[in-house]
């Protein structure tokens, strides 16, 4: 029972990750019809920058309950370069071919890998130091760290969170007219241009919250990300592209898969996500939940 | 109907392409003898990324597809090479072709089945995630692949064994051998591609391309097309691969990886993927450029970032594509002057 107690645990753990990410992948997508190849370097930025406050925060003494905040802050230091990368990148892009749009962001997602080795150097970085604010849990016979806890617990947050900005606020009734008909939203009188903003920073603060949670218990190493994007890119395909619940409940399919993959089939379990992804998309192509 | 004065010209302009053409060849004939052995092998593996890029336009410049999974075939070209030498213990360039191009092409024909099913952005998405799929396998199944060590290749006798490259100078001499040998073999490539793009066949995926309804309409087979233009745009890609298996002396799953097929759409790019000559001239300014990249800075991803942004930004056809447009602004002036 142990055993099973802990895999479900760490499934949950991992899918609460996967969620950020891809949650935010999909909100940009749904919003401004762009697949953002960028999306899991924003990720490892945002474990990058809490790695490195948590690191100066210790040096100066700070204790550790305080540093906590260093998770939300780094992923808002994500959210406002997102907040620039979008109308200086990508708003000159919307009106062209889609393959164009895929390359602007390949060509984003370069410049940043080498931003993150030019600003924090090839050294992977730690803030581990975070997860002994929280106690270990002992249950038969087994240890779990609490800090996954706290993971498994931000994602739940956040998923609500963001549903409640979808369909329960005024900006979610703005951000759903924009995504379905641009022109109209924009003759309807709607910022269109700061709707595109808004929502391309709560994407990019949706990844960087992902790496920020995720670093105390993993180190940031600079291939993060474009592991990170792949795997958010199955999830989506599963889940359908701009679709939220489609994210979350390919967020639990893929850390289901994986979970168990690593105990009991580690050689393929990447091959058989990506052949679970294939599937689906020949199957009903626009995912699980997709309109796409 | 044509009137004669019209015909002429484009028999002029076709003679032309091909005096051009052999001019071109020419010249690369006789680049060893004037630049030094480093260059011989950097222009060889432009020519092998020019082949991989000249493949991969037949799906985005031709018939609108994009791939970002091309690194797939490039990848199972580079490993079947590797695993002949390994297990089959079959030492002969020749072989490795004859028997590494049906294994591309039934790789592409199972994937493309499968892939053109979509377009757009998912046919992306399912390129990227297949072609992952071998990436991932590569990397775990140490034991068959190496994993990340790769598997070794060595120097393969050329023209069933004429050739060989073993004792003093042998790298040398193979550089110098298999740059005339990835010619003839890119030079039969291109001619090749020029001939399919300008049948009917090409004809009908350029229809495809600008009107799927239309094309349709006319009683084009949509997705056979798609998937024959699938099957040649891979086997090209796989052929490169197994040309650049020997010349690189080692497979790493990094050919497989997905950024690999994101350098082949940046190459085609780079040098246009709206021209038939652009993939090749962005195969070969590719390849110079990473290498610049690679040996000036320690960030040469963020300068070929830097170079791909600019190029979408301000210069969208590519080098060929740029050039064409500039000769066209010259004429016109000068059509203006006269």
């Amino acid at each position: 029972m142990g055993i099973l107690t802990l895999q479900i645990l760490n499934s949950l753990y991992y899918a609460s990750v996967l969620f950020l990410i891809s949650a935010g992948l999909n909100l940009i997508f749904g919003v401004m019809r762009i697949v953002n190849m960028a999306h899991g370097t924003l990720y490892a930025s945002g474990a990058y920058v809490t790695a490195w406050m948590v690191g100066r925060g210790i040096a100066y003494g700070v204790p550790l309950y305080a540093l906590l905040l260093c998770i939300p802050v780094g992923a808002l230091v994500v959210a406002a370069v997102g907040a620039v990368i979008e109308p200086v990148l990508l708003r000159p892009f919307y009106r062209r071919a889609e393959e164009y749009q895929l390359l602007i962001t390949f060509g984003l997602l370069l410049i940043l890998q080498d931003a993150l080795l030019m600003i924090w150097g090839g050294t992977p970085r730690s803030a581990d130091p975070l997860m002994d604010t929280f106690p270990i849990i002992r249950f038969g016979g087994f240890v779990y760290p609490g800090y996954n806890l706290l993971v498994v617990g931000i994602g739940i947050v956040a998923a609500i969170a963001l549903w409640a900005i979808i369909y329960r606020t005024k900006f979610g009734v703005m951000l759903r007219a924009t995504s379905q008909d641009r022109r109209m939203a924009s003759a309807l009188g709607l910022n269109v241009g700061l709707i595109f903003v808004a929502a391309f920073a709560i994407g990019c603060f949706m990844a960087g919250l992902g790496g920020a949670i995720i670093v105390p218990i993993q180190t940031a190493v600079l291939d993060m990300g474009i592991d990170a994007l792949i795997l958010a890119f199955v999830v989506v395909v599963i889940g359908g592209l701009g679709s939220l619940q489609g994210a979350l409940v390919g967020a639990l399919i893929v850390a289901i898969v994986r979970t168990a993959g690593i105990q009991f089939f580690p050689e393929i379990e990447l091959a058989v996500l990506y052949l679970i992804a294939a599937i689906v998309l020949l199957v009903k192509p626009t995912g699980l939940f997709g309109t796409a | 109907m044509m009137s004669p004065e019209a015909i002429a010209p484009a028999w002029r302009s076709k003679l032309l392409l091909l005096v051009a053409a052999l001019v071109v060849l020419v010249a690369l004939a006789l680049l060893p003898h004037f630049v030094g052995l480093y260059q011989v092998q950097l222009f060889t593996y432009g020519l092998i990324a020019a082949i991989a890029a000249l493949g991969f336009n037949l799906l985005l410049g031709y018939t609108g597809l994009l791939s970002f999974g091309h690194s797939a075939f490039f990848g199972i070209g580079a490993y079947t090479v590797a695993f002949l030498v390994r297990d089959a213990d079959i030492h002969a360039m020749e072989l490795y072709i004859l028997i590494g191009v049906p294994i591309a092409a039934l790789l592409s024909a199972l994937l493309g089945y499968i892939c053109v099913r979509h377009t757009r952005i998912f046919f992306g998405i399912l390129t990227l995630a297949l072609s992952q799929v071998l990436w991932s396998l590569a990397l775990k199944l140490f034991w068959t692949t190496g994993g990340t060590d790769g598997l070794r290749v060595p120097r393969p006798p050329l023209l069933g064994g004429m050739l060989t490259f073993t004792g003093s100078g042998a790298f040398s001499r193979f550089i110098n051998a298999y740059y005339y040998y990835v010619l003839v073999i890119f030079a039969l490539c291109v001619v090749l591609m020029w001939v399919i793009v300008h049948s009917p066949f090409g004809k009908a995926l350029q229809a495809i391309r600008d009107n799927e309804t239309r094309a349709a309409f006319l009683g084009i087979r949509i997705r056979r097309f798609r998937w024959m233009a699938f099957l040649i745009s891979g086997t090209f890609t796989g052929l490169a691969g197994i040309l650049w298996a020997p010349l690189n002396g080692l497979t790493t799953p990094e050919i497989l990886y997905w950024p690999f097929s994101g350098e082949i759409v940046f190459a085609a790019l780079l040098g246009g993927f709206r021209n038939f000559t652009g993939p090749i001239i962005g195969g070969v300014v590719f390849t110079y450029l990473k290498s610049y990249a690679v040996a000036t800075t320690e960030y040469w991803q963020m300068l070929l970032g830097v170079v791909l942004v600019l190029l979408v930004m301000v210069l969208p056809t590519g080098i060929v594509g740029g050039l064409a447009a500039l000769v066209r602004l010259l004429r016109g002036k000068r059509k203006q002057a006269a």
